[in-house]
């Protein structure tokens, strides 16, 4: 039973090639970006994936958090939910009636960690069905040989508008150079 | 809108198996995800990962944090400076390992791998690092403490290229 659901939760499960699609990529410049938007998402699909490796310019804290907001919405109709582990004890966080989802906690690289990005795993469910809100899973982590986060989060948008537009931040600081996000299509 | 989500490559172990090793890996991806299928002969175990291009490195370039549960107690861990990375659990019972090598083909940053194995008694998340800009086309797949992979696991490498 323990097998077959960590299956069926686990992400990468193979998709067939005709049904698992790119729809764009971000890759951030030379120049640092306050942010990523994915816009004009089609909505010819079941569910969206964006894979991520990032680091934000945050200066004296290896740590920053990545945050999504849908269709450019800002108001406090966000929640989030995320277990992580940091090397010695497992933690919870969760926030309510925030303005984005906060996508785990603290699994962003930043330019004080050095070489490393965090990565992660954005699962968007059902996001053109429009009679009910939007939630989210995330699987991702950090490393930086003897420091560092892993975890899994979800997270929920208050709103039964579909997704058209996908923003991606980091909390304290920009986004730089190297830092990839793309932005995948799944059929139903 | 391009199909972007293929199978390179797929291994059944005849027998019992210390190890599986992808080689000549092609670039042409952003991500690979490689999915573990199967049972251990002997015990349930830690997977783990050695790295490299055009050979696995075997230096202490490794790291690891992870997290785990029994049911009862969540804990997290964590390896550094080691000779290879965590990135699974396989169980001597039916059981899979889902691993996602991201950006695997980049020559600028350190590479950096999120996995998840679960046995009978713990599902468990990592993130292993290889301090290492090099581009990774080799990749060797182990149980911890010598435990083989009994005959009939598979290895299926994917593919997944972003626009």
């Amino acid at each position: 039973m323990l097998n077959n659901l960590a299956t069926i939760l686990d992400q990468g499960v193979a998709a067939s090639t005709t049904s698992y699609e790119s729809i764009a990529t971000v890759t951030v410049g030379a120049s640092s970006v306050s942010d990523v938007v994915f816009s004009s998402i089609p909505s010819t699909y079941k569910h969206l994936q964006v894979r991520y490796l990032a680091k934000s310019a945050r200066s004296g804290n290896t740590l920053d958090e990545l945050n999504l907001r849908f269709n450019s919405d800002t108001g406090n109709n966000y929640a989030q939910h995320a277990v992580f582990g940091d090397g010695s004890s497992a933690n919870t966080q969760a926030t309510t009636s925030q303005n984005n989802i906060e996508l785990g906690s603290g699994w962003l690289g930043t330019t004080t960690a050095g070489s490393q990005f965090g990565v992660g795993v954005l699962d968007i469910f059902d996001y053109t069905n429009t009679s009910k809100n939007t939630t989210i899973r995330v699987l991702g982590g950090l490393d930086m040989n003897g420091s560092g986060r892993v975890g899994l989060g979800s997270g929920l948008w208050m709103n039964t508008s579909a997704v058209t537009s996908i923003t991606l931040y980091a909390q304290n600081a920009n986004l730089v150079q190297y830092s990839s996000f793309a932005l995948y299509g799944i059929k139903g | 809108m391009t199909a972007t989500y293929d199978k390179i490559a797929t291994y059944t172990t005849p027998s019992a198996a210390a190890d599986y090793t992808f080689t000549s890996i092609t670039g042409t991806y952003t991500d690979l995800i490689c999915i573990i299928s199967g049972e251990n002969s002997t015990s349930d175990q830690g997977v783990a990962a050695q790295v490299g291009n055009g050979s696995v490195d075997t230096g202490s370039n490794y790291s690891s944090t992870y997290i785990f549960g029994d049911g009862a107690t969540p804990q997290s861990g964590r390896g550094t400076s080691a000779s290879n990375m965590l990135v699974g659990r396989m169980a001597n019972s039916a059981s899979n390992s889902i691993i996602h090598f991201m950006n695997y083909s980049n020559t600028t940053t350190n590479k950096t791998v999120l996995g998840r194995g679960n046995d009978g008694v713990y599902v468990i998340q990592h993130v292993g690092l290889w301090r290492s800009t090099a581009a990774i086309n080799t990749i060797k797949l182990f149980n911890l403490s010598s435990v083989t992979f009994a005959a009939g696991v598979t290895f299926t490498l994917y593919g997944i290229k972003a626009a």
